[in-house]
């Protein structure tokens, strides 16, 4: 789902560049679809990196609810299950 | 005689030594129990004489139960399964046999669950077992505790006949297959969080510089309650949601290691699961059911990660080259402009504006250099690291773009203020000498007959003073 709006906005900055490329605007025209081609490929940054990079374990609590907790990347194991 | 030979059998006993025995046969209606040990008054006739010793039906049955039951206790037998039946019980019946002889045989419920593969008939088989009779049909039979199929190991038949079994059910059709996502985002994995598949996966994430996060469902990876564990993580990662992707996997092994991975209950997890699932099980060369389930097989659970920093990848590339070619795209209007720009300023005659122009002609000179060294950093660090450009290119450039924009806009006004075309398009024209190319103020600097430039609105032309 969230895809299809990433691959909407790389199709229109992908138009946008062409356009550019053309070379065939006034100088006003070309600032605005570049502005609007930095407000994109923004979006898209953002939702490429919208993940923070978190490494997470389910690990049951006391009253045996699954609970994430971070997950320790260097092969100790973090006080967990099994 | 034959009349008293059947009520014999009738009053058949069953000597007491058999009785453990006895709940091995499932079947073996109880035999009547009348402590009926020998005919009465047979023995008494002639108590001196060597007489034939002589048994009931049942005593006999019962000793030569007994004495094999003692002699063959723990035997192995290969033959050829035939004729095998699996009663309601749950209890399996069956004949081994080669090309000479024949045995009845028997294998319990409980033994038969044991086994990793499904008995059939034809199958070879090497049964471990005990030979005993059923006393009620005086036969003879092998009681099986376990068998293993002859040529391959059992869990590779039981491998095969998963894998034919599921097949058959459509659980490898690749129309219930789903696609890989192309943006994954959250990553969940079940695997063993101390085993060798978790620290590859993070390792490959971590090189790759992927921005994913991760969401680990602890479980066992070999032994037997393992599969139950994978199938349980598989289940509650769905139930949690949220996730674009599961990995699920282990490292190498024997195929003792991977099996749970080839079990059946693993199997329908992973067919029912909503999430696309990749299934990652040892190396290679190493198949598992779960891989056949799986929306995608990767040979390894480093691969597993390659695939979904892959599918990341392609469309970080794609970003990030659009994002250098509109910065190229936007550099070459500057440079345009600022070589429009030059062409008025070299027009000789402006001279007064000259410099003013020039000035700003080496301001665009700078926009456009600041601009595209802006466009080559872009290239080369995303050959290096492309998450480093990620986060700090994007938002530098959108700040200089938006600081430019408004450069530009000042310099456009200016420019315009300052261009001799708006007063040319007044209708004004400018008149240069063309051998001097002095900027003709007054008649007197022309001779007649000298050729002058006429500068107007649209463009110039050269005309002769009279």
């Amino acid at each position: 789902m969230e895809l299809k709006d990433f691959e909407k906005s790389l199709k229109r900055l992908e138009e946008i560049v062409g356009k550019l490329e053309d070379g065939e605007l006034t100088l006003e025209d070309s600032l605005k679809l570049f502005e609007e081609g930095t407000k994109l490929s923004k979006s898209c940054e953002k939702q490429l990196n919208q993940a923070q990079r978190k490494v997470e374990m389910l690990v049951k609590d006391e009253d045996g609810e699954l609970q994430e907790v971070p997950f320790e990347v260097d092969g100790e194991e973090p006080g967990g299950s099994s | 005689m034959v009349l008293m030979k059947q009520q014999r059998f009738l009053f058949g006993d069953s000597p007491s030594s058999e009785t453990p025995e006895e709940d091995r046969q499932p079947i073996a209606e109880p035999v009547d129990q009348a402590p009926q040990d020998k005919v009465p008054g047979r023995k008494e006739i002639k108590p001196d004489q060597q007489e034939p010793e002589i048994f009931s039906v049942s005593q006999i049955v019962n000793r030569i139960k007994f004495s094999m039951e003692k002699q063959f206790s723990e035997i192995w037998i290969q033959g050829e399964i035939s004729n095998l039946r699996i009663a309601p019980s749950g209890h399996c019946y069956l004949t081994l046999k080669d090309a000479g002889s024949q045995i009845s045989a028997v294998c319990f419920k409980a033994g038969l669950n044991r086994l990793k593969f499904d008995p059939e008939d034809g199958l070879e088989v090497v049964a471990r077992g005990k030979i005993s009779v059923y006393a009620p049909r005086g036969q003879m039979q092998l009681i099986v505790d376990t068998m293993e199929p002859v040529g391959h190991g059992a869990l590779q038949l039981a491998f095969e006949q998963l894998k034919e079994k599921l097949a058959k059910e459509g659980l490898f059709d690749s129309a219930a297959k789903k696609p890989l996502p192309q943006l994954p985002s959250r990553v969940g994995i079940v695997t063993s969080p101390t085993g060798a598949a978790i620290q590859d996966i993070l390792r490959v994430l971590k090189r790759r510089n992927d921005r994913v996060d991760i969401l680990i469902f602890p479980t066992r990876v070999q032994g037997d309650s393992a599969a139950r564990e994978i199938s349980r993580g598989i289940r509650e990662l769905n139930r949690r949601g949220g996730l674009d992707v599961i990995i699920i996997g282990r490292g190498g092994g024997s195929l003792e290691d991977l099996w749970p991975f080839n079990e059946e209950i693993v199997a329908r997890a992973v067919y029912d699961s909503n999430i696309p699932i990749i299934s990652a099980v040892g190396h290679e060369i190493d198949f598992s059911i779960s891989d056949f389930v799986a929306d995608l097989r990767a040979p390894t659970p480093s691969a597993a990660a390659e695939m979904v920093a892959g599918a990341r990848s392609e469309l970080v590339d794609r970003l990030e080259h659009l994002r250098s070619r509109i910065i190229r795209a936007v550099g070459f209007r500057i440079q345009q402009k600022r070589e429009a720009h030059s062409r008025l300023i070299s027009r000789r005659g402006f001279l007064d504006t000259h410099s003013r122009l020039a000035m700003i002609s080496q301001r665009l000179d700078e926009l456009a250099l600041r601009l595209n060294s802006a466009a080559g950093q872009l290239i080369p660090p995303l050959k290096t690291s492309l998450g480093q450009l990620e986060k700090a290119l994007p938002l530098s450039v959108a700040h200089y773009m938006r600081k430019s924009r408004s450069e530009w806009e000042n310099l456009e006004n200016k420019l315009n203020a300052f261009s001799p075309l708006n007063v040319l398009k007044r209708g004004y024209s400018i008149v240069n000498s063309e051998s001097t190319g002095e900027l003709v103020r007054d008649p007197m600097q022309v001779e007649d007959g000298e050729r002058i430039v006429v500068t107007v609105s649209k463009g110039s032309f050269t005309a002769r003073r009279e």
